[in-house]
């Protein structure tokens, strides 16, 4: 019998990117864990998306959005003064939160939206954590005049203010989601509740690549343009590839399009950094791999976090956008089988990189990505000093400002 | 074995030309001694089958009354080894009434299909409805219960069309439970005119007996399913009398029973209503 639980780390592939197989599977993670109503949805959109992929016209008008109202390429920037506070590796970010709306969520948004429209959907429904997704889907939904809604944990709504009236502005409809613990499991929950009973006409446009297959390899296929750029401004910038890609886990959505590209170039080192809230040893974190066990949640079998009888935790972070108790499939896999590897950071040391890369560089990180900052002392000294690290930065930081603010105590 | 208890039922509901009435309740709720006070009492109200609902903290499926059922629960300190000792006590009185255990995948998956198949046998349970796992991540569960002589109770929906239902009905055994509605518990109201054709065709294809729920909530509605169905399954409107009986200070069990009564005297006349009108 297959294994329920995934318990020994499975065989080392030869590709790594032959993944999912046709039943959605990354190893024993992913699949299709969905009410049987939805069933009929989800293999329509399996289909609808494997012609997309394939179809040129698709992939023309995608690029050509992606030019000219996205604003991609984002450039590969030199942190000269980060590495000169490190003294060691070549710092490189990926400034992902140059793109229109402010981070790296746009470029699934876009495919999904245009994919959606192919479809003949006539209303869009999303889920959201910092907001930053629920601002990429409104937008997107303003630009191609589709009615939005978006559900969002009421415990988000508040600690989120302005991407809530951003969304508004833009013509969507916030629901605040009161049930559970009220924050992006909460939200994906009533999302799903409402695609069950909106089956005719609604596209659900998932924001990180977990959820039901195909969601997880779609959702990475549109994220892999900023690995694919990556890859070319690194090779033009500096004739090779970096040593290692860095970036900050809440679902996967901006690491695993980091990393997809690099796969196969075991070179590369993959570096996940997950958020450890107020700290690993507390309990109070959002850490799925390093803190949670396999389970299966929104669609697919994934490390969670979850209590002795299988009832879903909570995540707690600082930083809304992490703040979800699973993880994508693909990282799961990839932790498995040793490809990837899996950090984590506080709260407090979240904090402190924001504040370091403001002053360095000039740039305000979301509080996301400042996660994956966090990390760098470690990281530049397993690298070394010749090295190249690059580090996405997934988001902008104006957002965050108020969260900032509140946790050095200052009034603004 | 434990097989024979849904189909010895469904057989002599057939042989009494009636159909049967389904309640499910939220195990634990509102607590573990009154969802047991509860259970215990259902096969004298009129439930002909049982639904045993066991929590889990993210039911994507379930409208607002059962997810709150599942935190009253939840909050209460159930669980699923206590649902299987709340369902073993239960048989030690009842050895006829059906159980269907209703959740999601979950808190099975941290049991081990395995474990769980058997100890649920132990327990008398009849049949297992989860939620989440359709056709396609099945095998493993099935394959467990098939070795304890389980059935799994198979889900078809409005969006189980001709394509779809010989997949859906695939490895399924007990009966068939229409989903009536797209859309969650406890919110759409199922018409009994559009479920008709879709329970005709079920029967046809699968052979099995067709339960139908998730838009019932009124004795006249549970009679109209009556007629064109095998069964009729109430669930949130029974969920629901628990909060209200919490909210007044009233006993839960009695209201929790006092609507199973009028249910399934409903369902009871349905045919023989029907004939005299
Ligand atoms: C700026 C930013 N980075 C990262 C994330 C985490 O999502 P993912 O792990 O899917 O990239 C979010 C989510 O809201 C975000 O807004």
């Amino acid at each position: 019998m297959k294994l329920q639980i995934p318990v020994n780390a499975p065989a080392k592939p030869n590709d790594y990117t032959a993944y999912p197989d046709a039943s959605g599977r990354f190893g024993d993670y992913g699949g299709r864990y969905v009410p049987e109503t939805l069933m009929p949805l989800v293999h329509d959109l399996d289909a609808a998306y494997t012609a997309a992929k394939n179809d040129p016209a698709f992939q023309a008008e995608l690029r050509s959005f992606l030019t000219h109202y996205v604003g991609r390429p984002s450039p590969l920037y030199y942190a000269e003064r980060l590495t000169q506070h490190y003294g060691g590796p070549k710092i490189y970010l990926k400034r992902e939160e140059l793109n229109h709306t402010g981070s790296h969520k746009i470029n699934n948004c876009m495919g999904q939206i245009l994919l959606a429209m192919r479809m003949g959907k006539t209303r869009i429904i999303a889920e959201t954590g910092a907001g930053q997704h629920g601002v990429a889907t409104a937008t997107v939904c303003a630009r191609f005049g589709l009615p939005c809604v978006v559900y969002m944990g009421a415990v988000d709504v508040e600690r989120q203010k302005p991407n809530v009236f951003r969304m508004n502005l833009l013509g969507a409809q916030v629901e605040a989601v009161t049930a559970g613990s009220a924050t992006l499991k909460d939200a994906m929950n009533e999302a799903l509740r409402d695609w069950v009973t909106n089956v005719h006409d609604t596209y659900y446009l998932i924001g990180t690549a977990a959820g039901m297959h195909p969601y997880p390899a779609m959702v990475r296929d549109f994220q892999a343009v900023i690995g694919n750029e990556v890859k070319q401004q690194t090779l033009e910038l500096e004739g090779r590839l970096p040593d290692a890609v860095v970036a900050c886990v809440g679902g996967g959505s901006n690491a695993i399009g980091l990393f997809h590209p690099f796969l196969n170039d075991e070179g590369v080192q993959l570096i996940g950094v997950e958020a450890a809230g107020e700290g690993m040893e507390t309990g109070r974190h959002a850490a799925a791999i390093n803190g949670g066990r396999p389970g299966v949640l929104h669609g697919n079998m994934t490390y969670l976090l979850q209590d002795d009888e299988g009832q879903i935790t909570e995540a707690h972070s600082i930083s809304a956008g992490l703040d979800y108790p699973g993880i994508g499939p693909e990282h799961s896999w990839l932790h498995d089988v040793g490809r990837a590897k899996y950090l984590t950071c506080t709260d407090q040391e979240a904090l402190d990189a924001f504040k370091l890369l403001a002053e360095l560089e000039g740039i305000l990180p979301a509080i996301e990505s400042s996660h994956a900052l966090a990390r760098l002392p470690e990281i530049c000294k397993e690298v070394g000093k010749d090295g190249i690290v690059v580090l996405n930065l997934s988001g902008r930081g104006d957002k965050d400002v108020q969260t900032v603010a509140d946790h050095l105590g200052r009034q603004i | 074995m434990t097989k024979s208890r849904i189909e010895a039922r469904f057989a002599q509901l057939k042989a009494e030309n009636r159909a049967a009435f389904v309640a499910y309740v939220m195990a634990g709720d509102p607590d573990y001694a009154t969802g047991l006070e509860i259970l215990q009492g259902l096969p004298a109200a009129g439930a002909d089958l049982i639904e045993v609902g066991f929590p889990f903290s993210d039911p994507m499926a379930e409208g607002p009354p059962i997810q709150r059922a599942a935190q009253r629960a939840l909050a209460n300190g159930q669980t699923l080894k206590k649902t299987l000792a709340m369902v073993a006590e239960f048989r030690k009185a009842d050895q006829t009434t059906p159980i269907i255990m209703m959740g999601y995948a979950n808190p099975l998956v941290h049991h081990g299909y395995d474990a769980f198949a058997r100890d649920a046998a132990a327990a008398g349970v009849d049949g297992v409805i989860c939620v989440d796992i359709p056709p396609e991540e099945a095998d493993p569960l099935a394959d467990a219960l098939d070795a304890s002589e389980l059935s799994l109770i198979r889900l078809a929906t409005p969006t189980s069309d001709d394509k779809r239902l010989p997949v859906v009905i695939r490895r399924t055994s007990g009966f068939v439970y229409y989903v009536s509605v797209a859309g969650v518990t406890g919110v759409k109201e199922a018409d009994a005119a559009a479920v008709a054709p879709n329970v005709e065709r079920i029967r046809a294809a699968s052979g099995l007996p067709v339960a139908v729920g998730f838009g019932i909530k009124t004795p006249e509605r549970a009679a109209e399913i009556a007629r064109v169905a095998d069964a009729a399954v109430v669930g949130s409107a029974l969920v629901e009398e628990v909060a209200t009986g919490l909210a007044m200070n009233e006993s839960v069990t009695a209201r929790v029973l006092s609507k199973v009564e009028s249910l399934a005297k409903a369902v009871r006349s349905a045919r023989v209503e029907s004939l005299t009108v």
